[in-house]
């Protein structure tokens, strides 16, 4: 494919040391670290060879953690201290949750977000998570043979806001700076796109262990254009399993069974699933507990029969992505399929029929998501890209809205828009003096709050007393690349200024982060000073770095005295950068900051404007 | 200071044409814009700015927020139409609900009515057959919205074509959710 030739308006023009990248699937069922390699996207195994980190953690009683094949070989026996698909969880409170009643944890429901029993203490699924992401961030410095620059972590492209939160929240917990959240499908479509030169339109159908995502993206010349992504948060090969489980249940003529029993059941259900891959037939056998055996043989036919139903969930947000992307099948040059679960027979025959086209299996659906983002976040961390550079456009996959009289959801940023987005809606006061409003903004396609998701509720107050309808609140949701939202609020009708900046309230507060992090030294003997200074060193040794970088190319731009301010600012960041007083580094990097973010602004408007140049060069060489 | 540097585009350069290098008009070669877009998003999106300073990651997130938002607008005939009437300041969104000939509110109903019995029947052909009437009829006014905005420049008859495409695009999205109540 003919690669965009851009120049790097962030780049460091003189070639240094690569920056340690690597890219993150957090999978439902196994996680993976990709970095890249003399120029090729490569999966990092552990130190036995092997590529997959089973999403497993098993909490012991005496404080030690167990992550991935070690905790799995240990999930029957302990299945309450054995967490599997935490993935589910993220994000999500007790009523989000699909036969929770099925689950072996004891959960407590918190504000916002589930959290779970554990024979170690209460634990939130993002912590659960930050413990697969501290493995694979080990394995990944370990192999790179030092500290991470930074990782691109990549979540379902259906993930809402919340879902998307918990996961940057994790991985801060886990002490990854994350360059971006990337969407799986698009991910895939990189890796895909890059490997075989594809120009064109692509589906991506993506059926993980819990999540099933459809995207449709343009592929042009060394750009990824989304043009419409939906799919199913809460569907994957678990339910598959879950389905089988209840089968086998019934044609064994048993009641359901204790945590430990079902638990091994799963495990059982699982590979018979595998196998039907490759034969007609599979045996699900388990002896219980009880010393009872559950020995049934399940035929392809019986399992396509049973699970129809789940797979004729994915044709929905299929059909409603194409209609989105305001395509048809026939426009449609290939679909790429990811995931473990689209290996299973009538997952593919259901595509081919939907798509009239034989899908696309020339990747390894289990690591190609991971191989894309280790392109992405190779990219993202500054180093030069081997053959050309893209870019990438992705889309915001629900609906924002703010609550209006009568419970009705007022849509401010409809789904599909391509990020980083924002929009903004007027709001008026209804009664006389009124001096404070409040909002409530939530996520998704339906018009009664009730059905929607709630992201945050939030009250600005000092609006000065007005007549009714005087006052003119206006409300701004920002998007920024990750999917994350921020809304602001501000009055502006009169000189004094009430205004308010929310993040949506699910997510983990700072404080709650801070003493996650201390629990976790304590046991790792390690030291959350330390820590900091570390990351506020990186932190700084990054800024200083750009700014040199901008000074070099743009330097210009700016007033002789500005650029003496920001270049005093510079050296005095440096002088604290060796030091070990983390306070002093960060208000160096904050002045510093602040200092730019003119300089910042106009080397955007260059940027435009040599973009502009560029192309109207290019128009009269045509 | 900086304010009064020409080069200060974000500030000054207000309008979305000028934004893509383009004549402000209804008419619009949309590889043009395409690649207009896509020049300027590989120079300033966040991605090429990941690892560098708060204040340039700022910068780059409003700046692709902004031509992200200039893109949707001129991308879209209706809201490109809207826009070019809002420049010659007439707001077509206002009176939406006056003013409308009699033989379109007629013809609105007739095909809301149609909406309503495809639905009650579930039926997606009658569904895909008035799509296809809709977008006939959303053509034609598409035509001549180009006529009256770039050749005549009567603006309040382009207002009120803008209107008629606006009652028709709010169709669309009814059509839309019918076919998802159909898909679920």
């Amino acid at each position: 494919m003919a690669l965009l030739q851009i120049s790097e308006p962030g780049q460091s023009p003189a070639p240094h040391q690569e920056r340690r990248a690597v890219g993150i699937d957090l999978g439902t069922t196994n996680s993976l670290v990709a970095t890249m390699r003399s120029g090729v996207a490569t999966i990092l195994p552990d130190t036995q060879g092997r590529p997959l980190l089973p999403s497993i953690v098993r909490y012991l009683p005496d404080s030690r953690v167990e992550v991935g094949y070690v905790a799995q070989a240990h999930q029957t026996e302990d299945p309450k201290n054995t967490i599997v698909s935490v993935k589910r969880f993220m994000g999500r409170g007790r009523k989000d949750v699909p036969y929770i009643e099925n689950q072996p944890y004891d959960f407590v429901d918190a504000p916002g977000m589930l959290q779970l029993c554990t024979v170690a203490g209460t634990k939130s699924p993002v912590e659960i998570s930050a413990e697969i992401l501290k493995v694979l961030r080990a394995r990944a410095e370990i192999s790179l043979g030092g500290e991470l620059t930074g990782a691109v972590i990549t979540v379902p492209a259906y993930f809402d806001d919340a879902q998307r939160q918990a996961t940057k929240d994790a991985a801060t917990l886990a002490g990854i700076h994350v360059l971006r959240l990337l969407n799986e499908p698009t991910a895939a479509a990189i890796a895909y796109g890059l490997e075989n030169a594809a120009e064109g339109v692509y589906a991506v159908f993506d059926l993980g262990g819990g999540t099933f995502d459809i995207s449709i993206l343009k592929l042009s010349r060394g750009v990824f254009e989304v043009l419409a992504t939906n799919g199913n948060a809460a569907l994957g090969g678990d339910d598959f399993d879950q389905r089988l489980v209840c089968w086998a249940l019934e044609e064994a003529k048993l009641p359901p069974l204790e945590a430990r029993d079902m638990r091994l059941l799963h495990v059982k259900a699982r590979e018979a699933k595998e196998t039907l891959t490759a034969h007609g037939e599979a045996p699900l056998t388990a002896r219980l507990s009880s010393g009872e055996f559950v020995d049934v043989s399940l035929s392809t036919e019986t399992f396509c029969r049973i699970t129809q139903h789940l797979v004729q969930k994915t044709i929905g947000p299929t059909r409603k992505a194409l209609r989105d992307a305001g395509l048809d099948v026939d426009d449609i040059k290939g679909v790429v399929m990811v995931g473990g679960a689209t290996r299973m027979p009538h997952i593919q025959r259901a595509v081919r029929d939907l798509f009239r086209r034989d899908p696309l299996n020339n990747l390894d659906p289990d690591k190609v998501v991971a191989l894309g983002a280790a392109m992405q976040a190779n990219v993202l961390a500054g180093n030069q890209p081997t053959g050309g550079d893209w870019l990438l456009l992705d889309v915001i996959p629900l609906s924002l809205g703010i609550e209006t009289m009568g419970g009705l959801v007022e849509r401010i940023i409809p789904r599909n828009s391509t990020i980083p987005t924002a929009r903004a809606q007027e709001f008026t006061t209804f009664k006389d003096g009124q001096t404070a409003m409040s909002f409530h903004a939530v996520q998704g396609e339906r018009e009664l709050v009730s059905d929607c998701r709630s992201l945050a509720r939030f009250e600005l107050r000092g609006i000065p007393p007005m007549t009714a309808g005087a006052a003119r609140v206006l409300v701004t949701f920002q998007v920024d690349a990750d999917g994350l939202l921020s809304i602001t609020a501000k009055e502006k009708s009169t000189g004094v200024e009430a205004s308010i900046v929310v993040k949506p309230s699910y997510g983990l507060t700072d404080a709650e982060i801070e003493r996650m992090l201390r629990d976790s030294f304590e046991h790792a003997r390690d030291d959350v000073q330390a820590r900091v200074l570390q990351e506020n060193r990186v932190d700084g040794e990054r800024l200083a770095d750009a700014v040199r970088v901008a000074l070099n190319r743009d330097g210009e731009l700016i007033s002789s005295a500005q650029r003496a301010d920001i270049e005093r600012l510079l050296a005095a960041l440096q002088s604290m950068l060796p030091g070990s007083n983390h306070r002093a580094i960060k208000q160096a990097a904050d002045a510093l900051n602040r200092a730019t973010e003119e300089f910042a602004s106009l080397r955007m408007d260059a940027n435009v404007r040599k973009a502009l140049a560029g192309r109207r060069i290019a128009d009269l060489e045509r | 200071m900086a304010e009064a540097r020409d080069g200060s585009l974000q500030r000054n350069m207000q309008n979305h044409f000028e934004l893509f290098g383009l004549e402000p008009g209804y008419a619009l070669d949309a590889g043009r814009l395409e690649h207009a877009y896509r020049e300027i998003q590989a120079k300033i999106h966040p991605d090429r700015f990941a690892h560098a300073g708060d204040a340039e990651r700022r910068a780059s997130m409003e700046w692709t927020t902004r031509v992200n938002e200039a893109y949707r607008i001129l991308r879209s005939p209706v809201l490109r139409a809207r826009y070019l009437l809002e420049l010659n300041g007439v707001d077509a969104a206002l009176e939406t609900n006056t003013a409308m000939p009699a033989d379109f509110l007629t013809r609105q109903l007739e095909l809301r009515e149609a909406l309503e019995e495809a639905e009650a029947k579930r039926d997606p052909g009658a569904l895909e057959r008035l799509r296809a009437a809709l977008r006939d009829e959303s053509e034609t006014l598409k035509s001549a919205l180009g006529e009256q905005l770039d050749a005549r420049r009567d603006y309040p008859a382009a207002a009120g074509l803008v209107r008629k495409l606006m009652f028709l695009d709010r169709l669309d999205t009814e059509l839309d959710a019918a076919f998802e109540t159909m898909d679920d």
